[in-house]
């Protein structure tokens, strides 16, 4: 009985041949992450995965602001679908969280209502001359890498314990609202008991960190940080995470949403400029990183490729900790090997 | 409109987002918006339950439908499967259909998320790239946020991005025919009807 109970909240995610969607968001803020996870996909793991030029946005983030209907979403997903059915691909991966909350949704509906998907196909032929197939299997990026995370432990070069301590690391993970808070059968572990990202911190050496806001969203509200009124919704939402994890001493944050991970990191400076605190006890605030990031750090890659330049939080102390190899001397080279100017330094929020 | 019960009804998930609600007053609990604003999603529940038409045509000219932060926090918690956030999407579309949206100040932002969100999507594809995310209008966003937009040629490349170049990868430009698709798709959904319907309100 209790084994039966537990395997409702499990999924199917696709072994191989996966269609890559990317992010608006996490190519905006994170663009060294896209690149790593499919670069963890094809030389780590040996899978095929297809990053087709044709996509675009999946409205996602117009739709949770009102300001593209329904019906809109729909076509420009089906059009995203008929994409991956053109290169004869079936497992679709999406980039984002909301990408992933959309496409949960306009699949149930069309479920729920076969004429609306009858609606999307005439719409689309009508559009584009294109018609499409329903993925077979959807899973987030993030569910990827926690199918394959003890297939990728034998390869890590670093393990995520102090090197001074011999502790494992303390972690907070915080999970997208959209991954399965709107669906929860579609989340590893559900909406209550999310494991994709503890999974991955359990099986790299590291603890995870329970608190009492751990479910609270971040704060990206759409309409409230896109409209710069409107923007005290979305950081004192993040403060009340912020306040909620800091007696627990977290090392640092995981994230499985590009929009999560980019509040969470800014967050911290904007509260440190306009209040002088930080939640961390020596002032340069708690790092934050990306899934992918985590996995490509821990495989070895250069932090500098990966994108830890582009945080505002600085993540060499949880370099340090890990025992990270990193040279300092390239974190401000451009492509070209030309040293940049350095950034501006925060007034409150700790450097180096 | 005579009859806004039956309006909002035409929109296929009205009916999904509000079975019925026993008033419990979970979704409230559990709301973001509900801490930060004098916001109840509870309320607005019993508002569109009850059907009185004054009071519904009162929430389309408020500022109350607008305070969602679309978390959906609330879809998980309901115990009657309800979704007070879909519901909002609802109530926000039939608010701009019918022009009420202009009558209150959080309603009139639609007009700037049309010209920012609703643009990009149109003009280049993305709903949100570097070039849109300028840091005078995103001081929060810190000195190193300006710092990669001032050198985004010599740092995208070196994460792997593709930034404005042809083909696959992250920040490429996307094609013309790419976009026309979207745009022509956005012609024959409504999403373009939309579009002028708040702009020219």
């Amino acid at each position: 009985m209790e084994k039966r109970f537990w395997n409702e909240y499990q999924k199917d995610i696709a072994d191989d041949h996966f269609f890559y969607e990317r992010s608006c968001i996490r190519q905006t803020f994170f663009p060294g992450s896209e690149a790593a996870f499919l670069r963890i996909l094809r030389e780590e793991l040996g899978k095929d995965i297809c990053d087709n030029p044709h996509q675009h946005t999946c409205t996602g983030i117009g739709y949770h602001s009102d300001v593209v209907p329904l019906e809109t979403t729909m076509t420009v997903v089906a059009r995203l679908f008929s994409l991956m059915s053109e290169c004869g691909y079936e497992n679709y991966v999406p980039s984002c969280v909301t990408s992933f909350g959309v496409f949960s949704e306009v699949i149930e509906k069309w479920e729920h209502n076969p004429q609306l998907l009858e609606q999307t196909r005439q719409f689309l032929w009508e559009a584009t001359k294109r018609e499409f197939k329903i993925p077979k299997n959807i899973a987030h990026p993030s569910d990827v890498i926690f199918k394959f995370r003890f297939d990728l432990k034998p390869k890590m070069k670093y393990q995520l314990v102090n090197r001074f301590t011999g502790k494992p690391l303390r972690v907070v993970e915080h999970i997208g609202c959209h991954y399965a808070k709107i669906f929860p059968e579609k989340g590893i572990g559900k909406a209550e008991f999310p494991y994709v990202l503890a999974g991955m911190i359990e099986a790299w050496g590291g603890e995870v960190i329970d608190y009492p806001e751990r479910r609270h969203c971040c704060g990206f509200g759409f309409r409230q940080y896109l409209v710069q009124e409107n923007r005290g919704y979305s950081i004192a939402n993040t403060k009340k995470k912020f306040q909620s994890m800091e007696p627990y001493e977290p090392d640092f944050i995981l994230t499985n949403c590009p929009g999560c991970s980019m509040f969470l990191d800014k967050w911290q400076y904007t509260i440190a400029e306009m209040e002088h605190k930080t939640y961390d006890k020596n002032g340069f605030g708690i790092p934050v990183l990306t899934y992918e990031e985590l996995a490509g750090l821990l495989l070895g890659y250069d932090p500098w490729k990966l994108g830890f330049q582009l945080h505002q939080v600085q993540s060499e102390p949880l370099f340090d900790k890990i025992g990270i190899a990193y040279n300092p001397d390239e974190k401000y080279k451009g492509i070209s090997g030309r040293l940049l100017q350095r950034p501006a330094r925060p007034e409150c929020l700790r450097q180096e | 409109m005579s009859n806004l019960i039956d309006y909002l009804k035409q929109d296929v998930r009205a009916d999904e987002a509000l079975k019925a609600c026993m008033n419990c007053g979970v979704c409230t609990a559990i709301c973001p918006a509900a801490e930060f604003y004098d916001y109840d999603p509870r309320r607005i529940c019993d508002t569109v339950q009850r059907g009185d038409e004054t009071e519904i045509e009162c929430l389309l000219k408020s500022d109350t439908i607008w305070y969602c932060g679309q978390c959906m926090s609330c879809k998980t918690r309901c115990p009657r499967g309800n979704v007070p956030g879909e519901l909002i999407n609802v109530l926000r579309r039939a608010s701009q259909e019918l022009g009420y949206f202009t009558e209150s100040e959080k309603g009139r932002q639609q007009k700037q998320l049309m010209n920012t969100i609703g643009k990009n999507i149109l003009d280049i594809g993305y709903c949100v790239h570097p070039d849109k995310v300028s840091p005078d209008y995103h001081p929060e966003q810190g000195p190193i946020w300006e710092w990669y937009i001032e050198n985004i040629e010599e740092i995208a490349p070196k994460l792997g991005a593709n930034y404005h170049g042809e083909g696959a990868g992250a920040l490429r430009k996307i094609s013309e025919e790419d976009l026309n698709e979207v745009r022509r798709i956005f012609e024959v959904t409504g999403g373009m009807e939309l579009r002028e319907k708040v702009l020219q309100e």
